[in-house]
């Protein structure tokens, strides 16, 4: 089935018309209020490492100080799994394709720069040029053969190539990546601002900066007319077909940005956290997590993946600061015990989110706000139930 | 020769394995449509009962440890989807994110209950010892796993076919909404589905611990298996017993002969591992319903 660009003019208005319900109205209503909002939020956090306030109970970093360097190490990883979420989102969320292979571009963004920097000691730009150079040849190589399947299929097949790809990074060949330890990043070739004292508050602000250009970049594509296909296709990819939408380009321009978004989350991974390591960046549990934040915040909305990101690390590292603490530990063991384990503590609240609350922070926030103004019609993100299984 | 003989007979034991996990997992996608990531953690919870029961009640003997990893997997099986998929009937993808919640959970609780680093199992002496076939000596543990794998596939077979609950497994399969019609409860076959795929799989797991593992348990063990279970089953074809069974012991065999025989040299330790992820490809892109999965 061929679409000339005329055809594909002629059907978007119907298109449009089709997938309004599910945009967001308020986005197309009032871009500038929203844009603003986003803009304050972004100055709020950035301000942040200059805020040496007391902060009680909530922080997560041993000191309760703001802008204390557990705090900043802490927020930093939140900004770059928001990212990597966000990225999720594009193909899960807004295009209704469920992958379990999300962690090899995350592993070929922290391992490829850490590759070029500190076994081959290249420069840091060429470095950061070539590994998203990997990540989008392995993304549309990947993608083209993944895509032949959908549904499950491509959810397995996704998940094989990742899989192998974690066993190649165990294998160390060539000693390229440490095997089962990592690769520990060599700090020769970086500028001065990312190395040393003050290096937290300059990586800080580097992973805030990488989630604000994801973020831009994914409000600008999702609402474009490709992304108005994305959504098309999620709701019902025969549909889009029978409008004369070739699904297989938009489908892998959905997976390639997703990939490339997460490669480039990985390699600001490494920076911050300064060693690579197959658990960490390389494993299906990786995958999991990413899958679970932005199920968790709500799935085809940009700032409930974000939310969800944002909320996942944060406990994560927070839930594991309370399990030491000493008081903690004269609790019984029956309470003591789950209560230690953030994955627990984490697992069950996704549980009861999917049982209770299927759109997420997102679908919970929208129902709030349903309530409180009853005249602004506001539709709750989408139940990420596509057309997967039949 | 003889060495040959001894990996195959290895590879065997290693499909047989994978067949306990993939036949649970298949059946549950067949009938359910749910592709089960709880999977891995029934196998990890099959063989923890295992090892309490050798641990605490040893005058049970290696048969009670069998019958309580059995019993473990099937009980929680049974549990999960009564309290967790049923609430979500009609919604799949939703029935999927809650197993994997369900495996975050449970592995979190085992590390927090038992700690991550691994337990050891007492097996019986017969089981630690080997058996000389032609000169070659053949561990007993291989011959236990081929045992179990047989007995499952004959009893699956016995099941499906001649009792009640197969019947309307099967016919389930087919056609969920015509069974209904029929005023047949297909809900409870769901949890029976359930139960029977959880049995096997807290017996593969008590398998993989005594065989293949040196007797130890550890929280995460099962899902490394799951990822292979899953390549099994999208080989064999979502849905077939059959297909699972020939396909498990296609992967047994690729990994024990490639890893055998490529050694251990740089890049080549896991190449066993990737040449079946490798295999899966292909299938896929010849024949994307798996060998012998029903037609899309």
């Amino acid at each position: 089935m061929t679409t000339p660009q005329d055809a594909m003019t002629g059907v978007l208005g119907r298109l449009t018309q089709l997938t309004q319900r599910t945009q967001s109205g308020r986005a197309a209503a009032r871009p500038r209020t929203r844009t603003a909002a986003a803009a304050a939020v972004v100055a709020v956090f950035a301000l942040i490492p200059l805020a040496s306030l007391v902060v009680p109970w909530v922080l997560p970093g041993p000191v309760d100080v703001l802008n204390s360097a557990g705090t900043l190490d802490v927020l930093g990883l939140c900004f770059v799994f928001a990212g990597v979420a966000l990225g999720y989102d594009v193909l899960f969320g807004f295009t209704g394709m469920l992958s379990f292979g999300q962690v090899l571009y995350f592993a070929i963004g922290a391992y490829g720069l850490d590759i070029t920097l500190s076994v081959w000691n290249w420069p840091l730009l060429p470095a950061i040029v070539v590994t998203l150079a990997a990540g989008l040849v392995m993304a549309l190589l990947l993608g083209a053969i993944s895509l032949r399947g959908t549904g499950i299929a491509f959810a397995m097949v996704t998940l094989a190539f990742a899989q192998v790809g974690y066993y190649l990074i165990e294998d160390n060949p060539h000693n390229l990546t440490g095997g089962d330890t990592g690769l520990v990043m060599s700090a020769a070739r970086l500028p001065a601002q990312l190395v040393g004292v003050a290096s937290t508050r300059n990586l800080y602000w580097l992973a805030l900066a990488f989630l604000t250009v994801v973020y831009a970049v994914v409000w600008l594509v999702t609402g474009s007319s490709t992304g108005r296909v994305w959504l098309a296709i999620r709701e019902s990819e025969r549909r889009a077909e029978v409008l004369g939408f070739r699904p297989l380009p938009f489908k892998l321009a959905s997976f390639t940005l997703s990939s490339l978004i997460t490669t480039a989350g990985g390699m600001v991974y490494l920076l911050l956290v300064g060693t690579a390591s197959p658990d960490a960046v390389a494993s299906t549990t990786v995958t999991i997590s990413i899958l679970v934040m932005v199920v968790l915040g709500g799935a085809g909305t940009r700032w409930g993946a974000v939310a969800g990101a944002m909320v996942y690390v944060y406990l994560q590292q927070y839930l594991l600061k309370i399990a030491a603490e000493p008081s903690f530990g004269a609790l019984p063991a029956v309470v003591r015990v789950p209560l230690s384990q953030p994955s627990f503590l984490l697992g069950a609240i996704f549980i009861l989110f999917i049982l209770f609350a299927p759109g997420g922070i997102a679908g919970l926030a929208s129902r709030v706000a349903a309530r409180v103004t009853v005249t602004r019609s506001r539709r709750p993100p989408a139940d990420p139930e596509g057309e997967l299984v039949e | 020769m003889s060495t040959f003989i001894a990996i195959t007979i290895s590879g065997l034991a290693l499909g047989a394995v994978y067949f306990l996990i993939a036949s649970g997992l298949s059946l549950i996608y067949g009938l359910m449509d749910v592709l089960n990531f709880a999977h891995g953690v029934f196998l990890t919870l099959g063989a923890y009962a295992g090892w309490a029961v050798a641990a605490h009640l040893p005058r049970l003997g290696f048969a009670g440890v069998v019958v309580a990893a059995a019993a473990a997997g099937a009980a929680v099986a049974a549990a999960t989807e009564v309290l967790l998929i049923r609430p979500l009937y009609g919604r799949p993808i939703s029935q999927i994110l809650v197993t994997i919640g369900l495996d975050l959970a449970l592995v979190g609780l085992l590390e927090g209950g038992f700690g991550s680093d691994s337990l050891s199992i007492a097996v019986p002496a017969w089981l630690a010892s080997v058996t000389a076939i032609g000169g070659e000596r053949i561990p007993n543990g291989d011959f236990l796993a081929l045992g179990a794998g047989l007995a499952v596939l004959g009893a699956l077979a016995w099941f499906l076919r001649r009792t009640r609950y197969g019947m309307i497994i099967r016919a389930g399969a087919e056609n969920r909404d015509m069974v209904r019609a029929l005023g047949i409860d297909v809900g409870r076959a769901f949890t029976v589905v359930f139960a029977v795929g959880g049995a096997a799989a807290g017996l593969a797991g008590l398998l993989n611990s005594v065989v293949f593992s040196g007797a130890l348990v550890n929280p995460t063990q099962g899902d490394q298996l799951l990822i292979f279970a899953f390549i099994v089953v999208v080989i064999g074809g979502l849905g077939s017993i059959i297909g699972s069974a020939i396909a498990a012991v296609l992967v047994g065999l690729i990994q024990v002969y490639v890893t055998f025989y490529a050694g251990t040299g740089a890049g080549l330790a896991q190449l066993g591992n990737v040449s079946v992820v490798l295999v899966l490809a292909v299938v896929l892109l010849v024949r994307p319903r798996g060998l012998l999965g029903r037609a899309a």
